[in-house]
């Protein structure tokens, strides 16, 4: 069991079955991204409190989803890299990053703007944005340990830690808008109750936060390979894939 | 429904297509940056490699 963990999270292993991967997941991301978006702008119906603005729903709420997704996956494999020192799963701890970083930033800012005409503010202080913005600060956080850090393994302790230790925001973020009194709306699709959504408004978010997921998919794999040519770069599998580049 | 109401948006059209397009936005930056990291990697390795090749050649002459 152990030899057959190593064999398959060998970044030599990784980078050679990865490559077929990318497509498939960036041909789903593509393919059932433009259907969401399609059934999202033109199809879903007009909703009878919030006009149309409440169409930013499809990039808000799937970026806000892949925020704390990513977060959740870099500070596992951070712990796995800790705790077992499978090298790969530091790789895609830091590959996940600026992808994660990106989508917190996303959704704070499609928040901002849908907030500005709903609210009457682009900002406030509440627990729900505030606790979204920690989200940035602790990628952007991870993402400075890493580059500060000379040496590759401690700088992954490091980092890996402060993922794993802010962890604590991610169910902060979620129930925010239970636990506070709050502008930020409460919860229409997870919960254990039936989504308080037409079904038509429903589906086109739940195809949007698949091709997201698809998305973010291909592109850690992109830089999780980057990762492991970067930092196999003495290693022999590098040097001989290089000179056949 | 016509073009210019579906670009209207009711009038919301800022705050949706602003929102819109920094997400095409971010989706290209995702997509831009790794493949430039990439060849950066690459160009880096081969350097390193010519680099010891000389390395390897000055201490056979």
């Amino acid at each position: 069991m152990w030899n057959w963990i190593q064999r398959f999270s060998s970044p030599k292993h990784f980078y050679s079955m990865s490559a077929p991967l990318i497509k498939w997941f960036s041909a789903g991301a593509l393919l059932i991204g433009l259907y969401g978006l399609y059934l999202g702008l033109f199809v879903a119906p007009t909703d009878y409190q919030q006009g149309e603005s409440y169409r930013i729903i499809y990039i808000h709420v799937p970026a806000a989803w892949m925020s704390l997704f990513v977060y959740m996956v870099m500070a596992v494999s951070s712990g796995i890299g800790i705790i077992w020192q499978i090298r790969l799963a530091d790789m895609v701890a830091a590959a996940s990053a600026p992808i994660g970083a990106s989508f917190a930033f996303l959704a704070l800012v499609t928040g901002s703007l849908w907030g500005k005409p709903m609210w009457g503010a682009y900002w406030v202080w509440d627990a729900r944005l505030t606790s979204e913005l920690i989200l940035l600060f602790l990628y952007l956080g991870y993402m400075a340990l890493q580059s500060a850090i000379e040496d590759q393994r401690s700088a992954d302790k490091a980092s890996g830690l402060l993922a794993i230790v802010g962890v604590v925001n991610i169910p902060i973020i979620h129930y925010s808008v239970e636990w506070w009194n709050t502008l930020h709306q409460g919860a229409t699709v997870t919960k254990f109750d039936k989504p308080s959504m037409h079904i038509d408004m429903l589906i086109p978010l739940l195809l949007m936060a698949v091709a997201f997921k698809l998305f973010y998919a291909a592109v850690v794999l992109v830089r999780t390979r980057n990762e492991a040519l970067y930092r196999d770069r003495n290693r022999r599998w590098v040097r001989e894939l290089v000179e056949r580049l | 429904m016509n073009w210019s109401e579906f670009f209207n948006m009711g009038g919301y059209a800022f705050f949706v297509w602003t929102s819109y397009a920094l997400t095409f936005a971010v989706i290209v930056a995702n997509i831009v940056f790794p493949i430039m990291q990439r060849k950066k990697v690459i160009a880096r390795i081969r350097r390193a490699i010519r680099r010891e090749q000389i390395e390897l050649d000055k201490k056979s002459a």
